[in-house]
């Protein structure tokens, strides 16, 4: 398909197949070599550029972008993020006033995700350079530079404008649209962020056969406010979803402040997450702790399904050749929902296990509880046994630790590289605790505590 | 002077606007091919058949080839004893290449690479180092042993003994740039190589034995390296081998960069070790003898783990007089990839086996492990230093005998130890004994979350073990128009080593760096050197460079004297000036009339490094020139629910000598630490029980983030010159900051005593799994 797009000012029209990474072409068709390959799994940001639409500028990681994602919007690397005539910008002077680079060669990645924070205002530099590894610095003179930057003017070449495109049958504008041709195509593969498909292409070197591209579907992009709910479109970024998640759910909030990585979050989607069924997504467990309805569709036909009943077993969810998923809806209020994320390192990790809690205590006694944990199981999965244990009990220690036990009922976790069995089955447990100590207003975040 | 100026790096600019040059980046002539190796999915394994007719048949393929196929040598070993390139009948890991795909782009060779049918029949597999001591695979025959006094009785008549093991994990480099080179075919034979290597001699030299070739037939050039780490120093031989073999075959350029994955499951990783102590001390924490057995876990093949071993054993003391020790050092053999060079290569393995024992010991006695750790310093040497009327120990001073410098464990005295002024000053500066206090109080109001600190110090040895290493040259030319073309040995992959001895030839001369140009490292200008390594860098090609600029500056001198009949010796260049018996000349000037007559204004450098001999096999000499000093605190938090951790503050004070420039030596200490930390808790490599490594790229290898930082991170150069006669009386930098992140491992350990009596035992790393094991443990 023609791919039409904005690079570094100039709009530029690409032919290419569709499952080629931007990266790929940058490097090799473009000559553009400042964007860097560190990993081609988007979990180094040595690859990161800028990407421009309606809803603003991103960094996002050239390495698992399909250049179908570009059309119609505007792409700026490292290179476009000096000015036309070579200036520097704010944040290249700072990293450079600052030492922020030693080998220079995740460097690229980290300028283009800074000018992107800096053109939004944004402060938080650990957040939206956790998806950026430096191997060299420590990473302590790169916030610093980012610090420095700061207050320093936007330079007008980063207001990027995106060309006209035209529909293109690959990225169709509606969910309708989309709907007609995955019915025509049950063994297409839908793409949404890419973050996860893009892995099958540059790491497992798939032939993908047919594809679609989900992106323009504006109408899957949707949050809709609807008295005691929200429904999330399936094309929700989780970015996108963060804001809105810190308004209702802080807990769960902070779950996906932690979901992979910024340059991730900007293309993932809460459809694609739940939708690929795997066992260790994070947005899973705490849509279960909600209970989560999932909206799916096929051709013109809907139908709702619980969060719980869509993930069958590993590998098998409850969908339909040719039905995707259209929505998600979950309460709006859930006060006693926490969610805990363990992995190795905090930020940018897959969870070795991720429980969350949601349990309802009136007058001291357990009225409901839905706990479910990622992680524990071939699927996402809610502890059941431990629910039960606990319904009818006073919420005291002495309730918790006679449910602990139940467990081992409910889950009989695997050993691998990000956790022994052991650990996962002891931490579930002690997540539960931690929980207690949690609603009772203790601090139980190694987060929380300063020096 | 341009020297201990704060420069930034020599190409930060160029950095940050993505300019700046890496070996994939080279744009290559048309028609160049790309490399893939297909790879062994068995651990041992005897090679029954290959068929690779789907891999020739696929898109794109030009050629494939196995070990049949190589025309001269098939060894890319930088040792001794031969490894090969492509496998020869039997595998000895998994991830080992077997044959090499030249395609037309890098996707074709994957994908091609990835269709080849090897019949491999499986062998026992040595796998662990429980394994390799079972069978007793090794290298060297059987363990090396440095032995001073004796252990075995001092641990015996000591009022105290005890005795642990530590666990010790590997660590994968990642260099955020791969592994990657280049190769251009030219007339007559001839191979010019591009490669992400800290060795360029080392790939010249495999290149041209791989090509039946003189090493005048290759030249090897690198700008910079995208992060080297040590896994640059031979781990790059098989990619050049690989261009070289296929450029000459197809006589078409050739380039080859390894996918991520692949480039951690070929390549070798940090060597993991388990160090088993015992150790005798008295009820003050003083020790009087501690016997070490080192098990080192080499992979497969030699490559560099003989040395990296024995600085493992050189580095058993750190800063503590041990009077009797014996270390027993196991180079263990396993199907596992090669373990090779890893900044501090070695050392910091053995330095946190010393530093669990003063951890362990300050436990048994009950004491600061900060008061146990300096009760066992070496002695200072300076307290008996000139003007402090105690050095010949006449009758008024104490006996002589007691001011002696102390010996390590391989009897070399230490005469440089300056840890009792610098603890002293960190432990003040950063309010350790009050923070202390309060970290007491808060565990004891907070039952959930525990808090810990703990100072561990650095003394670190500088120099190759391999003494012949130690020599580096230079060539500086001046231009006719005063511009300056530098060059030397030394390899650029961040350290910025070259703004360093940029800032050396810079004043040298008396002009501003701006006039130096620094060019890439080239075979084909500076001639056998060795690998930028063992923090050497500076120290060697610094010297080197300024010996080249002395020798054209000793030129001049004597040109301008004689013109103004003044002394040469008097001759000064300052402020981009000659100044000659009164007069200012401007620098261009002296240069545009050294050039009207007839002076030469280019030279070679050369500098050998003095006072060092060694014998590794009896473990005695002096290894080193001298050792870089540093210190460091660390304070954390844990979750004693579910092992989750932080560094809530880190405060280093580190020897850099007389810095050649603080800011990047700053740099090198900062990103040293945060590495080292690193090593100490979040890296974890993970092999299954079939020999595979599953944590082969980073969505499950996890290095630090931006977050994992200390939050609060204060970071000082100490203050005072090298007292050996090193460039500016400068010290290395480069690795010894890697080993102040043990601070972390013991805090966490401090952390972990929070919890219950006995002993954390704390595996390393020290991940949230380990963390909490060791917190069940201490409260059984």
């Amino acid at each position: 398909m023609t791919i039409r797009f904005s690079l570094n000012g100039e709009t530029v029209e690409v032919d290419c197949p569709p499952t080629t990474t931007l990266l790929d072409w940058l490097r090799e068709d473009r000559e553009l070599t400042g964007t860097k390959e560190g990993c081609n799994e988007g979990d180094c940001g040595a690859c990161s550029v800028m990407v421009t639409d309606e809803d603003g500028a991103r960094a996002l990681n050239a390495c698992i972008l399909f250049m179908p994602q570009l059309h119609g919007k505007a792409v700026r690397t490292v290179e476009g993020i000096s000015g036309p005539l070579g200036e520097m910008h704010p944040v290249q002077n700072a990293m450079v006033e600052n030492h922020g680079s030693q080998c220079g060669f995740c460097t690229p990645g980290f300028v283009v995700s800074m000018a992107v924070a800096h053109l939004g205002g944004r402060r938080d530099h650990d957040d939206v350079l956790a998806g950026n590894l430096c191997r060299c610095t420590g990473y302590a003179p790169i916030v610093k530079a980012a610090e420095a930057a700061e207050t320093q003017p936007i330079p007008g070449w980063m207001h990027d404008k995106t060309p006209e495109s035209e529909t293109n049958l690959l990225a169709p504008e509606t969910s309708d649209a989309l709907a007609a041709w995955y019915e025509a195509h049950p063994d297409g593969t839908l793409i949404a962020g890419a973050t996860d498909v893009g892995l099958w292409v540059t790491k497992g070197l798939k032939d993908l056969g047919d594809v679609v591209f989900l992106h323009r579907c504006r109408d899957l992009q949707t949050i809709q406010d609807q008295d005691d709910t929200l429904k999330i479109g399936a094309g929700v970024t989780m970015a996108a979803l963060l804001p809105v998640l810190r308004k209702h759910h802080p807990s769960y909030a902070e779950l996906v402040r932690r979901y992979g990585s910024e340059q991730v979050r900007q293309a993932a989607t809460i459809g694609g997450n739940v939708a690929n069924g795997s066992p260790i997504g994070d947005n899973p467990p705490a849509l279960l702790a909600l209970g989560a309805t999932l909206h799916l569709r096929k051709g013109d036909t809907r139908r709702t399904v619980k969060t719980e009943d869509f993930f069958i077993e590993y590998g098998k969810q409850d969908r339909q050749p040719g039905e995707f998923v259209e929505a998600i809806t979950i309460p709006k209020s859930a006060p006693a929902l926490r969610c805990y994320k363990l992995s190795k390192r905090f930020d940018q990790d897959i969870s070795a296990l991720c429980g969350c809690f949601n349990v309802a205590i009136e007058n001291n006694i357990v009225t409901d509880a839905r706990i479910a944990f990622g992680g524990m199981a071939g699927v996402p999965k809610r502890a059941t046994s431990v629910e039960s244990g606990l319904i009818g009990k006073e919420w005291t220690e002495n309730t918790i630790n006679a449910v602990l036990p139940l467990f081992r009922d409910d889950f009989t976790p695997l050993s691998d590289m990000r956790a022994s069995a052991d650990y996962r089955m002891v931490t579930a447990q002690n997540l539960m605790l931690r929980y207690f100590h949690d609603l009772s207003g203790n601090t139980v975040s190694v987060l929380e505590v300063t020096s | 002077m341009s020297v201990a100026k704060p420069l930034p790096h020599d190409t930060a600019a160029l950095h940050v606007t993505g300019q700046a040059r890496y070996v994939d980046d080279i744009p290559l002539p048309r028609g160049a091919l790309h490399l893939a190796f297909g790879v062994s999915d068995v651990a041992h394994g005897r090679i029954i058949s290959m068929d690779l007719d789907a891999v020739r048949n696929a898109s794109g393929v030009v050629d494939v080839l196995t070990a049949a196929d190589l025309p001269y040598h098939n060894d890319v070993s930088p040792s001794p004893i031969p490894e090969p390139l492509l496998a020869v009948e039997t595998v000895h890991f998994i991830g080992q290449p077997i044959f090499l795909v030249v395609a037309t782009s890098h996707l074709a060779a994957r994908k091609a690479a990835r269709l080849g049918r090897v019949e491999i029949t499986p062998l026992p597999a040595v796998l662990t180092i429980d394994d390799a001591m079972a069978a007793n695979t090794r290298f060297e025959g059987g363990p090396r042993i440095y032995e001073k006094g004796d252990a075995a009785s001092a641990i015996s008549a000591a009022p105290k003994m005890l005795e642990g093991s530590i666990d010790i994990g590997g660590q994968e480099h990642f260099y955020l740039e791969g592994q990657a080179a280049a190769a251009l075919p030219q007339e007559g034979g001839d191979m010019v190589v591009y490669s992400s290597t800290q060795h360029p001699t080392e790939i010249q030299h495999k290149v041209a034995e791989a090509l039946g070739k003189p090493m005048n037939a290759v030249r090897c050039e690198i700008r910079r390296m995208g992060g080297g780490f040590g896994g640059k120093e031979s781990q790059g031989n098989h990619l050049a081998v690989s261009c070289a073999v296929a450029a000459a075959k197809t006589g078409r350029p050739c380039t080859m960069r390894y996918d991520r994955d692949d480039d951690m499951m070929i390549t070798g990783k940090r060597h993991d070790f388990r160090i088993d102590y015992r150790v005798g001390f008295d009820a003050e924490g003083l020790i009087d003898g501690i016997e070490f057995l080192q098990l080192c876990r080499c992979g497969w093949s030699l490559d560099l783990s003989l040395p990296v071993a024995d600085r493992a054993m050189l580095h058993s003391d750190n800063a503590y007089f041990i009077p009797n020790m014996r270390i027993e050092s196991h180079r263990l053999k396993t199907n596992t990839q090669s373990a090779t060079a890893f900044r501090g290569f070695g050392g910091p393995q053995g330095m946190v086996g010393i530093e669990r024992v003063l951890d362990h010991v300050a436990h048994a006695v009950g004491r600061d492990p900060l008061d146990v750790r300096r009760l066992n310093y070496y002695r200072d040497v300076s307290d008996t230093g000139p003007g402090t009327g105690r050095r010949y120990g006449a009758e008024h001073s104490p006996n002589a005998d007691d001011l002696a410098p102390q010996t390590t464990p391989y009897h070399m005295p230490v005469e440089d130890f300056i840890l009792h002024a610098l603890t002293k000053q960190l432990v003040e500066n950063s309010d350790y004994k009050r923070r202390k206090d309060a970290i007491r109080d808060w565990n004891a109001r907070n039952s959930i979350l525990k808090k810990g600190i703990a100072f561990t110090p650095v003394k670190f040895g500088i120099s190759f073990t391999l003494t012949h290493l130690n020599q580096a040259g230079a060539l500086v030319h001046v231009y006719q128009d005063g511009s300056i073309h530098m060059n030397h040995g030394g390899t650029e992959m961040g350290q910025g080593l070259f703004q360093k001895v940029a800032q050396v030839a810079a004043s040298r001369f008396g002009v501003d760096v701006s006039k130096v140009k620094i060019t890439a490292t080239d075979t084909g200008k500076v001639p056998n050197t060795s690998a930028t390594a063992a923090s050497s860098g500076s120290d060697l090609n610094g010297m080197a460079v300024q010996a080249a600029c002395d020798t054209i500056r000793d030129r001049l001198a004597d040109f301008v004297a004689s013109r103004a009949q003044a002394d040469a010796a008097s001759v000064r260049f300052e402020g981009g000036m000659v100044h000659v018996g009164g007069e200012q000349l401007p620098f261009d000037d002296v240069i545009a009339d050294a050039y009207m007559n007839r002076i030469s204004l280019s030279s070679t450098g050369f500098y050998k490094t003095p006072k060092i001999v060694w014998d590794r096999i009896k473990g005695e000499g002096r290894p080193f020139f001298y050792f870089a000093y540093g210190a460091a605190i660390t304070e954390v938090v844990i979750d004693t629910l579910t092992g989750e951790n932080r560094i809530l503050r880190a405060d280093i004070l580190h020897d850099a000598g007389a810095s050649l420039n603080p800011a990047l030596d700053i740099g090198q200490v900062e990103g040293g630490y945060v590495q080292g930390a690193g090593w100490l808790t979040t890296e974890e490599l993970v092999w299954d029980d079939k020999g595979r490594l599953r944590t082969h790229a980073p969505s499950t290898y996890k290095i630090p983030a931006c977050s994992d930082r200390p939050d609060v991170f204060n970071v000082a150069l100490w203050d005072g010159a090298n007292r050996e006669d090193t460039v500016y009386r400068s010290k290395a930098v480069g690795e010894p900051p890697l080993m102040l992140g043990i601070s972390a491992l013991m805090a966490l350990s401090d952390a972990v005593a929070a919890c219950g009596p006995a002993y954390p035992d704390l595996e390393a790393p020290a991940t949230a799994e380990n963390i909490l094991k060791a917190v069940q443990k201490v409260r059984q």
